[in-house]
């Protein structure tokens, strides 16, 4: 069986941009580990010749036109934005002082 | 910028370490609508008004992916020489960072679209070095941010940054090379020349403009040293968007430079992105790469599998126009000129102007003359590109029509193409109104003649004396009378002629 770890999860949540509390950390461990257990029961009775199926429906080549189609104007593109500035979504910060 | 890199000489650090390249070129394909939803792409629209539920990533929201933008991927593979998938998925890389509202750029990871191909590239000197392509895999451009708040928009010390998602979701194909090994002291040329022939490619493809200024093809220059005679690779430096071809070179350069400083000092290489600055050629650190595996990718499950039919590859195959260096040998062979002429011709953007001037008419050595003459200095001195001189390939071919019937000298014919260029009109509406036809009127110019022999008995003689070589001064004293508006041809024929002397 895999075993989760904190670090791992810590990282995860890092990666996602959740702020984990040290008794989340435990607790989605074990959580995950469950998770990941029953993915690797599957893989199991899956034989070679089992593709691993990422999309259930049979389909392929699933193309549009080049063509134009009218967009949203730009006050409701930004009627969802907490916050703007000369018609452009405003965020905070991204990097610090060097 | 505060912190200077050492660096060593570029010989001393080619004595010794061995470079090793990895070029990735990202192309903004020239599609009406985005990759995954039919907003324009068109420029210079005002912020935000070309986005829609999709590419800002609204919940709900489907993608579906544009056809011209899978044909293009594949016509790029094919004019690389590589395989195309016959089966291939779109993937999610994700990340968290304001110019992807999605959250996740849609991109292929593991299976794309095309792969294991080349490019020859041809270098200054008329050398071929293949360039081994891994892939070419289609994906999504980001947002456009500006910072707010710090020095001269860095986003180091911004206050906040403020977002235009039309560029999201434009079609982006990037190209990866192999690790370009072996190219030793030549390889920023080698950089160079590739991305050079990469966006001639593009071009002659129709895919897109390639135009690097307007950000439409950028190239990521990873790049690191090994000691000669070591197999296994350094660690490497991913210097990011360089957006000139001389940009390129420039940067491969340096990083030879600043690796070897570093490397000889006893130093590591971080794996690192860098900036390039322009200003100066140098790079400076970005942020520490972060692990793939970090991006977490997995399968889109919004976009279907693309498996391209054969049928459809090898129709694409087909229509592959002539490949833009196979062209450029054609041509050089059929105007029987040198590999440096044709780089020339090349370098000043005279190839295509030359091709149509001919297709109108004019012998090639004449279209050549004049487009990488009178014309390309016109462009110089202007600052203009060759082809935004207020001239048409058709129009040249007609001053050389008119030279061709005897109707212009080469003089007149450049007054000609001076007029055309002021804005005076087609070149016969020149001629008519400038009065520039060269003097036919055989009565006048022999009195033109009779009047040069007259007034230069000594030269007269040596020509009756069988010194034909004395003519061209007797044909300038007549040119000089007739303002130049005589057919230097004919004047030289009517002086033998009247003085008795074999041509």
């Amino acid at each position: 069986m895999p075993g989760i770890t904190r670090e791992e999860v810590a990282h995860l949540g890092r990666l996602s941009r959740l702020e984990l509390k040290d008794e989340e950390l435990d607790h989605f461990a074990g959580q995950l580990d469950a998770i990941i257990g029953a993915v690797a029961r599957v893989a199991e009775v899956a034989g070679e010749d089992v593709p691993p199926t990422s999309h259930p429906l049979p389909l392929t080549n699933v193309m549009r036109p080049d063509v134009v189609r009218p967009s949203l104007t730009p006050r409701q593109a930004l009627s969802g934005a907490p916050a703007q500035e000369q018609q452009r979504f405003k965020v905070p910060q991204i990097l610090g002082e060097d | 910028m505060t912190v200077t890199d050492e660096l060593v000489s570029y010989e001393d650090a080619l004595a010794t370490y061995d470079p090793v390249m990895g070029l990735e070129v990202h192309v903004e394909l020239g599609t009406r609508t985005k990759m995954f939803c039919g907003c324009s792409t068109e420029l210079g629209a005002e912020p935000n008004s070309q986005t829609c539920p999709t590419c800002l990533g609204l919940p709900g929201s489907l993608p579906v992916v544009n056809a011209v933008g899978v044909e293009s991927a594949i016509k790029i593979g094919l004019a690389l020489n590589c395989d195309i998938a016959e089966w291939c998925r779109f993937a999610r890389k994700n990340y968290f960072y304001p110019d992807m509202p999605k959250n996740f750029q849609t991109s292929q990871y593991d299976e794309p679209i095309a792969f294991n191909g080349h490019l020859d590239v041809a270098l200054e000197d008329g050398e071929i070095f293949r360039v081994q392509i891994e892939r070419a895999h289609m994906e999504e451009d980001t947002g456009k941010s500006t910072h707010v708040g710090g020095a001269t928009g860095r986003i180091h010390g911004a206050s906040h940054s403020l977002l235009d998602y039309n560029r999201a979701g434009i079609p982006l194909i990037e190209i990866v090379t192999k690790p370009i090994e072996g190219a030793g002291a030549r390889s920023p040329e080698v950089a160079k020349a590739y991305v050079a022939e990469l966006r001639e490619l593009i071009r002659a493809l129709g895919v897109s403009d390639a135009r690097m200024e307007m950000g439409q093809m950028r190239c990521d220059v990873n790049l690191s040293l090994r000691p000669h005679g070591r197999e296994k690779f350094g660690t490497r430096s991913e210097t990011k968007n360089v957006n000139s071809l001389r940009s390129v070179e420039r940067a491969a350069r340096f990083e030879i430079q600043r690796h070897a400083a570093v490397l000889n000092g006893g130093g590591t290489i971080v794996q690192e992105t860098r900036h390039f600055h322009e200003e100066d050629g140098s790079t400076t650190s970005g942020r520490i790469k972060e692990e793939a595996e970090d991006y977490r990718y997995f399968p889109e499950p919004d976009l279907v599998p693309v498996a391209p039919a054969r049928a459809w590859v090898e129709e694409l195959r087909a229509g592959l126009p002539e490949l833009p260096r196979v062209r450029r040998e054609r041509l050089r062979t059929d105007w029987g000129i040198s590999d440096h002429e044709m780089q020339s011709a090349l370098n000043a953007g005279a190839i295509d102007l030359i091709v149509a001037t001919i297709e109108a008419g004019a012998p090639a050595d004449q279209a050549r003359k004049w487009w990488m003459g009178e014309l390309a200095r016109r462009s110089n001195e202007d600052g203009v590109e060759l082809a935004a001189l207020p001239i048409t390939s058709g129009q040249v071919a007609r001053v050389c029509a008119l030279v061709a019937d005897g109707k212009l000298n080469d003089k007149l014919a450049r007054q000609v193409i001076e007029g055309v260029l002021a804005g005076e009109g087609d070149p016969d509406a020149v001629v008519a109104g400038r009065g520039l036809a060269v003097v036919s009127d055989e009565g006048a110019l022999g009195t033109a003649v009779d009047e040069a022999i007259a007034g230069n008995p000594g030269i007269a003689d040596k020509i009756r004396s069988g010194k034909v070589a004395a003519a061209g001064a007797l044909v300038g004293a007549v040119m000089k009378a007739t303002r130049g508006q005589a057919d230097a041809g004919r004047v030289r024929e009517l002086i033998l002629e009247k003085l008795g002397a074999e041509g």
